[in-house]
């Protein structure tokens, strides 16, 4: 594959953190966020190496999905700095200076979502869904950018879905539409929240098994997930989110099978055992 | 027109034509361009109307509650009859098209408003996510989906201007109802003429309707059924 095909990972810039692995992309420091009288995020850390998959577990208003809103800027965070560093794109800004639009915008330039509940557009084809972010926003020329589109549709197995409205998908196809048009951005950073928690059981397999693939080929993810087998055989590093606080984090074996913290395993337990 | 001295039934072909030219040249173009107008209005207000600047949705609010709480044979009256007294002469025509305009700005802001916060959230999320502005965001992502949900409620506002129209009469503009009236007081068949003239005003608006059902399956293919 040539340097520049989107289905490679982006690589360091020249000089920086050639040795790969290791080398922080992502650093989150004191992050907060209040919603009104609710403090969702007291104070979060986090480090995500290039190359690496954070899965961040949790139960339902733990604030999880407030850490990946706040990475891509659809929440801003009160205090704290967000950092993406080691690409030719670096930026860092820090939210208790009230950053500017324009900060949070090439924040949010250097990551893309894929959604729970998908938010593809339901006036456009899943190629026109592809292309919107390229060429209407990047303003990128439209012949590559549409190849481009094409070869990641057909490795998702979608090529002849190009034409199709989204209301002609099921739901897995929907969401590999979703990553795909996250990918289409060229993004140093994909952020999953909850990517198959909308599917129907059927369909979480395919789902969860592009996301591993993509994983394996060294993109860096940061996927808030229920699903803890995804998470123990795709994540580098689990952090385990409550009450606005990371409550435990390491690799997943440690933290899934062995979890230091009495929260951590209460979790678990109410997870593995519902009955 | 020549006082007839035939039956009713002659008479009302020979009204036909007066009354027609009135539709033609008078309320359709009238209809027709103060709804495009009113339209661009409304398009703004409504976007005032949900702006974050308090001051700007309170003045949409109250564009809005004046419009939907006077008359519009006030409004009429006082843009044609009102303004020559503090030495603003409007012409019937300019005049009519001013108030009607005004008219469908207040009652379709407030449609396309509810179709614009009809757009799921996720939405909104998806076009920012992608590196849209919320300008950006709104053209291409919100208003395609809004317009499809706002399309049978502007019909139903641009059929009662359609009929409104005739107030005009009042004021001056020779469209089809002032027409009708012309004929009938010459002819002294009121009955005969105001019925034809309501016949020309239902046909009109059937073919709005026909329009109408076309463009919503029109919006509606990229929907599930």
């Amino acid at each position: 594959m040539s340097p520049t095909d989107p289905l490679e990972p982006p690589r360091p810039a020249d000089g920086v953190g050639a040795v790969g692995q290791g080398v922080p992309l992502l650093t989150v420091r004191g992050l907060r966020k209040t919603f009104g009288a609710n403090e969702v995020l007291r104070s979060v850390d986090l480090t995500v190496g290039r190359g690496q998959v954070l899965a961040l577990i949790g139960q339902s208003g733990s604030g999880k999905t407030t850490v990946l809103r706040c990475l891509n800027g659809l929440e801003v965070g009160d205090a704290g700095t967000i950092g993406i560093v080691g690409t030719e794109h670096a930026v860092s800004i820090d939210l208790a200076a009230a950053p500017s639009r324009a900060g949070l915008a090439s924040l949010r330039d250097r990551s893309a979502m894929v959604f729970q509940h998908y938010n593809l557009f339901p006036h456009m084809t899943v190629l026109e869904n592809v292309l919107e972010g390229p060429v209407v926003v990047q303003r990128r020329p439209v012949a590559e950018a549409t190849a481009e589109a094409l070869a990641m549709l057909e490795r998702v197995g979608l090529a002849d879905k190009r034409d199709a409205y989204p209301f002609e998908l099921s739901g897995g196809q929907q969401q590999r539409v979703g990553i795909v048009r996250a990918l289409a951005l060229r993004p140093d950073l994909l952020l999953f929240d909850e990517p198959t928690s909308a599917l129907d059981p059927e369909l979480v397999g395919d789902v969860l098994a592009l996301i591993k693939e993509l994983a394996d080929e060294g993109w860096t993810m940061v996927v808030v997930t229920h699903e803890l087998h995804f998470a123990r055989e795709v994540a580098d590093e689990v952090a385990f989110v409550d009450g606005g606080v990371i409550v435990e984090h390491g690799p997943p074996e440690q933290v899934l099978r062995a979890p230091r913290e009495e929260r951590t395993r209460q979790f678990l337990h109410r997870l593995l055992r519902p009955f | 027109m020549p006082v007839t001295s035939g039956s009713t039934w002659d008479l009302l072909v020979e009204a036909l034509g007066p009354v027609a030219l009135g539709a033609v040249a008078g309320t359709i173009p009238l209809a027709l361009v103060s709804f495009a107008v009113g339209l661009v209005i409304a398009l703004g207000v409504a976007l005032m109307r949900l702006s974050r600047r308090g001051w700007l949705s309170g003045l949409a609010r109250a564009y809005v509650s004046v419009v939907r709480g006077t008359p519009l044979l006030v409004q009429l009256f006082v843009i044609f009859y009102g303004l020559p007294s503090v030495g603003i002469l409007v012409d019937p025509w300019p005049s009519a098209v001013i108030a009607f305009s005004i008219n469908v700005g207040g009652y379709a802001a407030e449609v396309i408003r509810a179709a614009i916060l009809s757009v799921p959230k996720g939405q909104w999320e998806a076009a920012y996510m992608i590196g849209m502005s919320r300008r950006l965001a709104l053209r291409r992502v919100i208003l395609p989906q809004a317009a499809r949900v706002s399309v049978p409620p502007l019909s139903n506002t641009f059929i009662s201007l359609v009929k409104d129209t005739s107030l005009a009469s009042l004021i001056l503009v020779t469209e089809l109802f002032r027409r009708a009236q012309e004929v009938a007081a010459f002819s002294q068949e009121f009955m005969a003429v105001y019925l034809e003239a309501a016949v020309v005003y239902w046909i009109i608006c059937l073919g709005l309707s026909a329009v109408q059902s076309r463009l919503e399956k029109r919006l509606d293919r990229h929907v599930a059924h």
